[in-house]
């Protein structure tokens, strides 16, 4: 049946499209929520536990450090102190007040713990430098006024901040008070501040991380590597801070003006008077944090496209082929419904066909009835005897034509013989172009076959299949009963596909009635002559056994019917390509 | 002697009355039934019915049933069937069940007087064959 396309069917295409983009969409959705949560949760958790314990290990790793150094810098001190309170302890202010000894003892400390103490000097109670060694000129230098003075005439021991003193260098200075002859004396030692610069400077970690000294006041004791404005915050903090308890490290984090995010450890040194301060940036500390997270986020972008793409490709693959599951769904149910009007008009026509008999037979009686009393010799000389004759007789003519009509619609509504039976397709089609032979002749047509020996045999009703190419034929001798011509059928396989053809070169179907020649009742023929329910029979047949009826006819040339069934359905078993001869 | 005596059993009342006449007309003896009982009844009464003519689909009992039950009882008796839709399988039923002959409506009244000719013909000689071997049997009895 051709299908004609009204503006209601395509307003219900684009709602089809509307429901399918609807539900490509929600199954796009679907996927990407149900892979990517779980995707993102696990990979959330475990950059956050590696953080974690990265940063644990980073920061542990540093305050390792910095304690370590810390210790470094006060053992360092401490020894240093330990050297010249020994030389203080060992020899008399006179002996260090000869400039010649003290240079020997400055060259053997030198020579022993290597070139820390640039110079020594002996310094009276009033600030007067007595004897000096040390490649400065600064004997009888008077350090009477100077603080670091001051601070060690009051204690045992004394270290001072870096300052630059009369040299101009920066540097600073480990002083031990002792006395003599009831007056204080100071043994000073200058500590090369290059040196200890070193101590602090080789705390390198990274591209960022750096250590350096600061005082109590927040001035610089070392040469830090990257300038470091020590009067800002977060240093002036860390200064404050009470607890200066000489074991203990402390981290903090701390972003700066430009929003840089670094890295504080810190330990106090010098019994709480220096501070030792680390910093690096964070994202240098954690640099293989941010590395692994690149790499990750990498990753997981890669993996997201990848569940993205999966996603619209299947949902859009899977939706295509439900929609063709749909369409072919639809289609089926119009053929349902096509069979079903058939079947319906076929048991309607069945009922009427049975209803309209009696009455016909009845008044075909009644006229015999008549008829027969015509035969008496009281109407023998009736002038119209003639004309109740001849109208007698039309009602019998038109009465056995009722009956014709009837005969066939009992025919397409009664059940054929549905035995399914196998057999040769060849054989069934010269059967009936035998029984059609006599026909053809009168009617002047040639009848001509092409059929394909190598066909396999099937399995079918071979009833139905008898009436379906009974009507085709028949069809066909109608067609060309006037003028004569040939009729061709062909049978061959095509794709897997039986092909049956049946071709005349007749006048052709106009191309307006092409669409409704299978049409229950359609019929061209003249009034009497056919029934319109061949073709239909035909379709109903065709379709029924999973084949499909076309049909190809131009005006003045002729008209074609195809039937094409599927080998795959109707072959019979065991018979793959049929018999050969 | 009519030519035959048939009963006509149909359940179209008019059908039935014009087919009498027309019947009668062309010299049978007509009685006739309008349903499969009636018809067995009539039978049960009037012995000298050689041919029924008997419509297929009747509501009741029908055609086939009646046919049945008749050939039961009066072996010897014809049916021609009668029918308003022909199909192979009530033809072949009514055959192997004794039907005489099967002419479809409405029928030719030529073709229905010789198809009733014939039948009761058969009749006849069947009945005769039947006297004849009886008269043969008694003849020959040994006392």
């Amino acid at each position: 049946m051709p299908l004609r396309e009204n503006p209601n069917q395509r307003g219900q295409n684009d709602e089809g499209q509307r429901y399918y983009r609807t539900l490509t969409r929600n199954m796009v959705l679907t996927i990407i929520l149900v892979s990517f949560i779980p995707y993102v949760i696990v990979t959330a958790i475990l950059l956050y536990q590696f953080h974690a314990s990265h940063r644990e290990k980073v920061i542990a790793h540093l305050e390792g450090l910095v304690k370590k150094h810390k210790q470094n810098i006060d053992a360092f001190l401490k020894e240093k102190l330990g050297n010249l309170s020994s030389l203080a302890k060992t020899f008399s202010y006179e002996e260090l007040s000869n400039e010649e000894f003290l240079k020997n003892r400055l060259e053997m400390l030198q020579q022993a713990y290597g070139p820390f103490f640039v110079d020594l000097g002996v310094i009276n109670a009033r600030g007067i430098q007595i004897s000096y060694a040390g490649p400065f000129q600064l004997v009888k230098a008077s350090y009477g006024d100077a603080g670091w003075f001051k601070s060690a005439m009051k204690r045992e021991y004394y270290i001072s901040d870096v300052f630059s003193g009369l040299r101009g260098l920066p540097h600073f200075i480990i002083a031990v008070r002792e006395n003599w002859l009831g007056d204080p004396w100071i043994l000073r030692g200058t500590i090369d501040f290059v040196a200890f610069n070193n101590l602090v400077e080789q705390i390198r970690i990274g591209q960022t991380g750096f250590a350096f000294i600061l005082n109590r006041d927040g001035e610089l004791q070392t040469k830090p590597s990257y300038p470091v404005r020590a009067d800002h915050e977060p240093y002036a903090a860390i200064l404050k801070r009470e607890k200066r308890a000489e074991d203990q490290v402390s981290t903090f984090e701390w972003t700066d003006e430009s929003g840089v995010k670094s890295i504080y450890v810190t330990a106090f040194l010098k019994g709480g008077d220096w501070v030792l301060v680390f910093q690096q940036k964070v994202s240098d500390a954690f640099s293989d944090f941010e590395r692994a997270l690149r790499v990750t986020m990498v990753v997981l972008a890669l993996g997201l496209l990848a569940i993205l793409t999966t996603a619209f490709l299947l949902s859009r693959r899977m939706v295509g082929r439900i929609a063709n599951a749909d369409r072919e769904k639809h289609m089926m149910n119009e053929q349902v419904v096509e069979t079903g009007k058939l079947a319906s008009v076929g048991e309607l026509a069945a009922g009427i066909a049975h209803e309209i008999n009696n009455p016909v037979a009845i008044m075909v009686e009644e006229a015999g009835w008549i008829e027969d009393l015509l035969e008496d010799d009281d109407f023998k000389d009736g002038a119209n005897l003639k004309e109740f004759r001849r109208a007698l007789a039309q009602i019998r003519t038109q009465g056995k034509r009722c009956k014709e009509i009837t005969h066939k619609l009992l025919s397409f509504a009664r059940k054929t013989d549905e035995r399914v039976l196998e057999f040769d397709i060849g054989e069934v089609i010269q059967d009936i172009v035998a029984l059609s032979g006599q026909r053809a002749k009168y009617s002047n047509v040639a009848v001509k076959l092409n059929l394909d020996n190598a066909l396999p045999k099937v399995r079918l009703s071979q009833a139905e299949l008898q009436q379906v190419l009974l009507n085709l034929i028949n069809n066909a001798l109608d067609a060309m009963e006037k003028q004569g011509g040939s009729l061709e059928i062909n049978s061959r396989e095509e794709d897997g596909i039986l092909v049956i053809e049946v071709a005349d070169n007749g006048p052709g179907i106009p191309a307006a009635n092409l669409g409704r020649i299978f049409d229950p009742f359609f019929t061209t023929k003249p009034v009497g002559k056919g029934t319109g329910l061949g073709l239909s029979i035909c379709y109903g047949i065709v379709k029924k056994l999973g084949g499909e009826i076309e049909v190809a006819s131009t005006v003045g040339v002729g008209t074609t019917f195809r039937i094409k069934m599927p080998l795959e359905k109707i072959k019979a078993k065991g018979s793959e390509n049929g018999k050969g001869e | 002697m009519t030519i035959a005596k048939v009963m006509l059993v149909d359940d179209e009342v008019p059908f039935v009355e014009t087919m009498t006449k027309r019947l009668t007309k062309r010299g049978l003896d007509v009685a006739s039934a309008f349903s499969g009982n009636e018809a067995l009844d009539a039978l049960a009464k009037n012995q000298a019915v050689e041919v029924v003519i008997l419509d297929v689909k009747m509501p009741g009992m029908d055609g086939i049933d009646a046919l049945r039950e008749l050939k039961r009882r009066y072996p010897l008796v014809e049916v021609v069937m009668l029918t308003g839709h022909a199909t192979v399988e009530s033809a072949i039923e009514g055959m192997k069940l004794g039907a005489f002959d099967y002419l479809m409506k409405p029928c030719d009244m030529d073709v229905l007087m010789g198809k009733v000719q014939e039948a009761a013909a058969k009749k006849r000689q069947h009945e005769g064959k039947i006297i004849e071997a009886r008269l043969k049997e008694i003849a020959t009895r040994r006392v």
